[in-house]
């Protein structure tokens, strides 16, 4: 799939952009692993659609983390994106960390975005059912705790790269993960609350949430607490599928926003 | 040289298959294995044993910071110095240190080893460590990736409170402070000697060169393995064209000295293995929090301490420990001689001394001290004639007329 880069001002920041599709505008936003080569649900949206999938900066090639340190920055961050690229009300895509920053977008300028899709969003947390913490997550624990099926998610983690006993592999994944995980720490980490939940109550945006019923990272109890505090939103689950539920179950997924919208 | 006898005060009951039963030392390891009663004894016989290291001889006695585990049990090193300012008259109290980033405000560091200094009559060295990843990030829950700047800012206001003599305010990015007014002050002026433990980053280098602070190298791997490291650091202290003083840097050494070298297996292999199986055995997950250090020190291949690559600890034999120098052990004549190795390779004025090794009991602890300070110590004093085995920059002052005290080691 094809990117480009564009510069924000006045920061300078640098920021990929993966482009792909025709039809109406849908912008995505990644989860904390950044894009997959050759990206199961990235490939299924652009067959439908408009598909703009700028990365955060500390992923490929985006520039300009050292400046985004809370959740308020990188939100703002994230509406100056949508902003530059001149996109007007697109479908408002976010899968995990990048669920939890749309739905902070829509918090904020909800006027702006009226379509959301949250596909198994951080940002809440519930003492009874926590959530994983993946930042102690060793490489090879990844696929399993990802996927429900944890060979396919090895292969698609690995693809094209390697493989996880490869110790250049490793080192490479290492440098890179501590590069996106240690940006997405700043909204994550140690505990994926930044005070969301207060503000759930204004997202205007019809909303549909999107959950794999076997996801291991953010149990699908917490679409049901999302469904409750968004005002106009439906839940969709999914069989046979964990959090990295797009890139397993991609045809699903992109009927789902189809079906929505 | 400078000889600092260093305590990490691990817990000592650590069960047989601890390695089996338990995935990690630090951070997840259920504390209802620690037993406060038995506790009470055991730091009261860790403080005697530094106590004791003056007694002998000691230029310092060491104390540093801990969370969550039974690797070291001291979360606040600071306590534990004051009971020793009470108790002990001559040595420096090397408190390596308080992890700046960590406290709200850092403030807090000013105030403390302002008063341990006061207590001590001048006697305090203060570190400012990073801390461990499993420390910082997990148990005290600072974001990996911001922990350098909180840092950074942390150590700025430190040091401003220290010098000024007038309240100011202080507008940063984690602290905000209408009023900085740091009561008391410490006796050394204007702050006392400041250690920086380091892993081998060059922005630790140069922080340390910046500001005339010395380098401490905390590692479990011994010396041999510290050559690239430390080699690293004076190419970049020669690249800066500072002096070069031995003092800028130190290095930390598990000891065990014994009658022979025969004795000391027989003495200290044990606990030896203790320390090496089990206060080492870190969940490899809480080692290093993604973002905690910084991208061009992973690409440079520089590991903590505790991320030691190649590191088998319990397929090592006391023989590989001591041959490639992870543990310096023997008779008298066998650590001295690899005592002056080290401290010449590495061109280090400041070695911090383990010589109580995980679960040894007092009476081996004091025998090891004992040979070390009487037997060893006073071969070593000499090897930097060149700098009159001194350099003020970086020792205590202590005052001139202290008052009168009775202490443990009198």
């Amino acid at each position: 799939m094809k990117s480009r880069l564009i510069t924000l001002k006045p920061s300078g920041a640098r920021i990929e952009v993966v482009e792909a599709g025709e039809g109406r505008d849908l912008l995505f936003l990644h989860g904390a692993g950044g894009h997959l080569l050759d990206d199961p649900l990235l490939a299924a949206l652009s067959r439908r659609y408009h598909l703009v999938a700028p990365l955060l900066p500390g992923y490929g090639r985006s520039t300009g983390e050292d400046g985004l340190r809370d959740m308020l920055d990188i939100t703002l961050h994230a509406l100056d994106v949508m902003q530059k690229l001149d996109l007007r009300k697109p479908i408002m895509v976010g899968h995990s960390m990048g669920g939890m920053i749309a739905a902070e977008m829509a918090a904020i300028a909800h006027t702006e975005i009226t379509k959301l899709c949250l596909i198994a969003p951080a940002g809440l947390w519930n003492d009874d059912d926590p959530v994983v913490d993946i930042f102690s997550k060793l490489p090879y624990e990844l696929p399993a705790l990802l996927f429900h099926d944890a060979e396919l998610g090895r292969k698609l983690m690995t693809a094209g790269a390697g493989n996880m006993d490869d110790p250049e592999f490793l080192k490479q994944f290492l440098v890179a993960n501590a590069r996106r995980l240690g940006m997405a720490g700043k909204i994550l980490f140690p505990i994926p609350d930044r005070g969301l939940a207060q503000r759930l109550y204004r997202i205007t945006a019809r909303t549909v949430l999107i959950w794999g019923k076997e996801d291991a990272l953010i149990p699908v109890s917490y679409g049901d607490a999302f469904r409750k505090a968004i005002p106009d939103a439906k839940l969709v689950k999914i069989d046979k599928a964990g959090h990295a539920v797009g890139q397993e179950k991609p045809a699903a997924v992109l009927k789902a926003i189809r079906e929505f919208f | 040289m400078k000889f600092t006898w260093f305590h990490l005060m691990p817990w000592p009951h650590m069960p047989d298959d601890f390695r089996q039963k338990y995935r990690s030392v630090w951070v997840d390891l259920p504390n209802r294995m620690y037993q406060p009663e038995l506790g009470h004894g055991i730091y009261h016989q860790y403080l005697d044993q530094l106590e004791y290291a003056e007694s002998v001889g000691f230029d310092g006695i060491g104390v540093n910071e801990h969370h969550a585990n039974a690797y070291g049990l001291m979360p606040s090193p600071n306590i534990m110095a004051a009971t020793l300012t009470r108790r002990t008259s001559k040595a420096a109290l090397v408190v390596l240190g308080n992890s700046i980033a960590l406290y709200n405000p850092p403030l807090r560091v000013a105030e403390e080893f302002a008063m341990l200094d006061v207590l001590s009559g001048g006697r305090l060295v203060a570190g400012f460590p990073v801390g461990t990843s499993m420390d910082t990030n997990y148990a005290y829950g600072t974001i990996p990736a911001l922990t350098r700047e909180k840092y950074a800012e942390a150590h700025e206001l430190i040091r401003k409170a220290w010098t000024a003599d007038e309240p100011f305010a202080f507008n940063g990015r984690y602290t905000k402070l209408r009023y900085v007014n740091c009561w008391p002050k410490p006796i050394q002026r204007p702050a006392p000697p400041i250690f920086i433990p380091g892993g081998g980053s060059v922005e630790t280098y140069d922080f340390c060169l910046d500001n005339t602070y010395s380098y401490s190298y905390l590692s479990y791997s011994g010396y041999l393995r510290a050559k690239l490291l430390m080699d690293g650091y004076w190419k970049r202290v020669a690249e800066r064209k500072v002096d070069e003083s031995p003092y800028r840097a130190g290095f930390a050494q598990v000891i065990c000295v014994a009658d022979t070298d025969a004795e000391a297996e027989r003495l200290y292999g044990p606990h030896i293995s203790y320390f090496y199986n089990r206060c080492l055995h870190v969940y490899p997950g809480f080692a290093d929090a993604p973002g905690y250090r910084t991208i061009k020190t992973i690409q440079t291949g520089a590991l903590s301490q505790f991320t030691q690559s190649g590191r088998d600890y319990p397929n090592m034999t006391w023989k590989d420990l001591t041959e490639n120098r992870y543990v310096v052990a023997g008779s008298p004549e066998t650590v001295r001689q690899q005592m002056e190795e080290l401290i010449k390779s590495l061109r280090v004025g400041n070695v911090f001394c383990l010589l109580h090794i995980g679960d040894m009991p007092d009476d081996k602890v004091r025998h090891s001290t004992k040979l070390f300070a009487e037997k060893v110590m006073p071969h070593l004093r000499n090897l930097w004639p060149d700098w009159n085995n001194h350099d003020d920059r970086f020792w205590v002052h202590p005052m001139s007329e202290r008052l009168p005290m009775r202490v443990a080691a009198e």
